[in-house]
């Protein structure tokens, strides 16, 4: 079946129910993964998958839902049958709705039509990447995690108000993460990924050397002394950093008592005159962008911060209306809607006069610590009280000399980081969360054990 | 004997399906496959949530797949679908065997057809008529979410269900047949207290496997006072001192430090990477003598236990460690096949999508002789970790954990709760020195997330004490 069969199938099945309102939203897709060890292929996967979400309300105009990746005509009765049920248990107090906007226009990237390369190019282009990798540098001994992907998916919104919308769309991932080994040292590692829209989009050349100098610019390395000290943030940790405070924006953790904002936060400062994020989905350097989200409404721009200014919030249907606005198309499509960032953008403002412009990664001879990537955000980030400690990678830059960190976590807090941002550098960088600049934050306790 | 005669075209959950899983074997192997496994699933699944006193959330779902596993050599090929049909099955065997770029034809001689079909969910279709409703489960999450309102600091208070009904039929070219019904439920409660500046979590999750009456008989007013007790305790918590120091780790979770930064690295699929730094220490002392651990299957009702592994190999106990000294790795078919380490009954996967891993399931530090006073008596300035928050091991087995709950310990007394602080190590370095080992093992749910899913464990221990760890603060 396709999309638009989906749709009247589901229409006529809730017709035969006599449900009279109902949404739904499907994912379709054929992926494709190889990883290799030592140039025998070691998993190769292929999976065709499909996953349907139903949303029905009842006469009492209470929501319930069904997932399922059945989506035989039986299968489709008995989700809307069991969704029905579920309404019973409709949440009284928020209302949900269809999106006001799951109708208006949606812009769609033109982006040019891959097809699958399969699994036997996959896995000739891993190998060789693999080789080349291992041959970069004497200390890389293996590459134990490894993976080249290519995915080919439609996902649909549609209600029982006429609202239909679907988008096709390809993506590719390389990821390489090397393993170093040198005599009587500890065995280091790093990698890289990237992402294209299909494989034959991927810098395959970039992902290996960012890879090796990476893993080979930790070899040498030392403890650090327990301290504070001034932090330059790379745009992959400052994008990792901003993404697990997000519930600052969050209409959704506002309204769940989550978030460290309320609703009456809009104007707060929260940092530096000289720093804007923005939330940007649609963004021309976003691989995974969507036009549209759980509840069909159009992706789009949104300031978060400007002129380190809380500017706007994040929201779902129920949120914007219970906050008098309009959705931002963030939400999800679940019993209760979640709501979550897209795409993060965080550029320096037009007011910037009082940063410290000679903090430049490249070219500061000052001491200073630079965290490259950050781990463990799950277990170290405690987003409802703002603070945070995790371990990371990084290295000391001292006398003029770098010397890779070998186990340490930075601590704070995050309203603190944020306020006590000193430097925004002006060359913002592409990663796989959003764009960012170097971010340059002033004493943050670094644990180490030296 | 194969049977020559089809009589289903679609694998139907309740019927003998023996004939066509036999057909799309004798298929893999005709095409060359060395080894042919399938893995097929019906899953029946529903989660509540229970906000302040209303239930705000209820999501069913349902669902059926199979996993297509080819071997060849030494790899592998997987392939997942949604299509059960005979045509969709096949289809799915093909692709797996193109995959692998086999050309070689007929290993059909290695296939003597399906054993006797092995049914360990005899005894549990009624389960699913027996698991509470909807309406049941939404009654005592409000009477749970009720009990947390104990005063006006606490300001958000959430309860949790969610319930994985698993029905399992495991078929592969060595014989196997098996049926299975998996059943997980598990329930957590939430709060955050606030005053003023200050602000504290509390949460607890419970968990079992294979008993539909479990939530039933749950204690929510003792889980719920122990929550409260919990973020009143954190609530005014000073952040910790960071340093090298002595901790006490408590009972039940934290058994989660074992297995990130141990377990995980006795896997075979570690070995295969390269990446555990244990992979030639086979009967050599890699813990402190204190130490004995355990990885099992076969505990009843606890969240990691199974009559059956995802590829159809009972469960057995794995001392993996006795008295310091490293007995065993925890392996599955393809650990076996690239390692050498015989099976263990722990092949397991998230669900149809994953190709099966070796993976922990019920794994936990063996109690000793010490109660958890000598423990906290024999340290003069350190950290007792009451509760454990998530943690993760890295590529290299530098791991950390976040300490939800801790107390630091003065001269033998524990004293001021702290907070903030996150334990930093490495196995190879830790493991020695755990040096007393408490006379209180507990064992506590959990879901662990790898190579193959997030699947459900136990992690569990007595109060251990380690004799000097990196503590991460301020």
């Amino acid at each position: 079946m396709n999309s638009k069969e989906i749709t009247t199938q589901i229409s006529e099945a809730a017709d035969s129910l006599n449900l009279k309102k109902w949404d739904y939203g499907a994912s379709f897709s054929n992926d494709y993964s190889v990883q290799v060890d030592k140039g025998e292929a070691k998993q190769l996967k292929a999976s065709q998958k499909q996953i349907l979400t139903i949303r029905v309300w009842n006469e009492s105009n209470l929501v319930g839902i069904t997932t399922t990746s059945d989506i035989s005509e039986s299968g489709i009765k008995k989700a809307l049958n069991q969704a029905n049920i579920a309404s019973d248990f409709g949440n009284k107090n928020e209302r949900t709705e269809f999106s006001p906007l799951a109708k208006d226009p949606i812009e769609v990237k033109d982006s040019k039509k891959r097809n699958p390369v399969g699994i036997k190019k996959l896995l000739t282009l891993l190998r060789e990447a693999e080789v080349k990798l291992l041959e970069s540098h004497e200390s890389i001994k293996s590459v134990p995690y490894n993976g080249l992907s290519e995915s080919f998916y439609e996902r649909v919104y549609a209600n029982s108000d006429g609202a239909f919308r679907s988008y096709t769309k390809s993506q590719a991932a390389l990821y390489l993460y090397a393993r170093a080994e040198e005599k009587n040292k500890k065995p280091r590692s790093s990698g890289s990924v990237k992402l294209g829209y299909g494989v034959e989009d991927i810098d395959i050349e970039s992902c290996i050397k960012d890879a090796s100098n990476k893993t080979i610019s930790h070899l040498n390395y030392s403890s650090i002394k327990t301290h504070k000290y001034l932090i330059c943030f790379s745009p992959e940790s400052f994008l990792t950093i901003i993404n697990a405070f997000s519930s600052m924006f969050n209409a959704r953790s506002i309204l769940d008592g989550i978030s460290l904002s309320n609703k009456n936060s809009i104007g707060e400062k929260l940092s530096t005159e000289a720093l804007n994020i923005y939330d940007d989905g649609l963004h021309e350097k976003n691989i995974s962008s969507s036009p549209f989200d759980g509840e069909g409404t159009p992706t789009k721009r949104l300031c978060l911060i400007n002129k380190g200014r809380l500017e706007n919030f994040i929201h779902s249907e129920s949120t914007a209306r219970i906050f008098k606005t309009m959705p931002t198309g963030h939400a999800g499509l679940g019993s209760k809607v979640s709501v979550s960032p897209d795409w993060i953008v965080v550029e320096k403002s037009e007011e910037n006069a009082d940063l410290k412009i000679s903090l430049d990664h490249s070219s500061y001879d000052g001491e200073f610590v630079y965290i490259e990537e950050l781990n463990a955000i799950h277990a170290g980030v405690r987003a409802s009280q703002g603070s945070f400690s995790l371990p990371f990678d990084g290295w000391l830059y001292k006398n003029g000399k770098k010397i890779s960190i070998e186990s340490a976590t930075v601590a704070g807090d995050i309203k603190y980081l944020l306020k006590n941002i000193v430097n925004i550098e002006s060359n913002q960088e592409v990663t796989t969360s959003g764009i960012s600049p170097h971010i340059w934050v002033d004493e943050l306790s670094i644990t180490g054990d030296a | 004997m194969l049977s020559s005669q089809i009589k289903s075209n679609e694998i139907v959950f309740g019927n003998c399906n023996k004939d066509l899983l036999e057909e799309i074997i004798f298929y893999g192997m005709r095409l060359g496959a060395e080894f042919v496994e399938i893995f097929i699933e019906n899953t029946d699944n529903a989660s509540v949530l229970a906000e302040e006193d209303f239930i705000t959330s209820v999501s069913p779902s349902f669902g059926r797949g199979a996993g297509i596993r080819i071997f060849k050599d030494k790899r592998d090929g997987f392939v997942s679908t949604n299509d059960l049909s005979k045509h969709g099955l096949m289809r799915s065997v093909s692709q797996a065997i193109e995959m692998l770029d086999i050309t070689e034809k007929n290993n059909t001689d290695d296939f003597n057809g399906l054993k006797k079909h092995k049914d360990y969910s005899l005894s549990k279709k009624t389960w699913v008529d027996e698991v509470p409703s909807i309406h049941e489960i939404s009654e005592k999450l409000l009477v749970s979410t009720k009990s947390l309102k104990k005063n006006n600091k606490i300001i958000t208070r959430k309860g949790s269900y969610s319930r994985n009904l698993q029905e399992v039929i495991i078929a592969s070219s060595d014989g196997t047949y098996v049926s299975d019904i998996r059943l997980h439920q598990t329930v957590g409660l939430n709060v955050i207290a606030s005053d003023a500046q200050y602000r504290s979590n509390g949460s607890r999750r419970f968990g079992s496997s294979g008993m539909p009456n479990e939530f039933r008989l749950w204690d929510h007013e003792k889980a719920a006072n122990d929550v409260f007790e919990s973020s009143m305790n954190m609530l005014y918590a000073d952040y910790v001192d960071a340093g090298q120091m002595p901790v006490v780790l408590a009972n039940k979770f934290g058994g989660v430090i074992f297995h990130e930064a141990c377990g995980h690295l006795l896997e075979t699929t570690q070995i295969e990477r390269g990446t555990t730094p244990f992979v030639n220490k086979l009967n050599e002392k890699i813990a402190h003598e204190s130490v004995t651990a355990i990885d099992e299957g076969i505990s009843e009702g606890s969240f990691g236990s199974l009559s059956v592994d995802d590829e159809g190999m009972e469960p057995e106990k794995s001392v993996l460690i006795k008295d310091g000294i490293l007995k065993k790795f925890i392996s599955d078919r393809a650990g076996e096949l690239r390692t050498g380490h015989k099976r263990t009954g722990s092949g397991r996967r998230q669900n149809y999508s994953f190709a099966a891993a070796s993976r922990m399931r019920n794994t936990y530090i063996a109690k000793g002789e010490h109660s958890k006073e000598d423990l906290i008596n024999s340290i003069s300035d350190g950290l007792y970790c009451k509760s454990m928050g998530g943690g993760s091991v890295g590529a290299t087995g530098q791991f950390n954990f976040a300490v939800e709950e801790g107390y630091l310990i003065k001269n033998g007394k524990l004293t001021n709760p702290v907070k903030g602080a996150t334990l930093i190590g490495e196995a190879k370095e830790v493991m020695p020195k755990i040096s007393m080992c408490g006379n209180d093992l507990e064992l506590a749910p959990g879901f662990c997330g790898s190579i193959s899913g997030s699947v459900n464990v136990t992690v569990g221990q007595p109060h251990i004490k380690v004799d000097s760890i990196t503590v991460g603060g301020r």
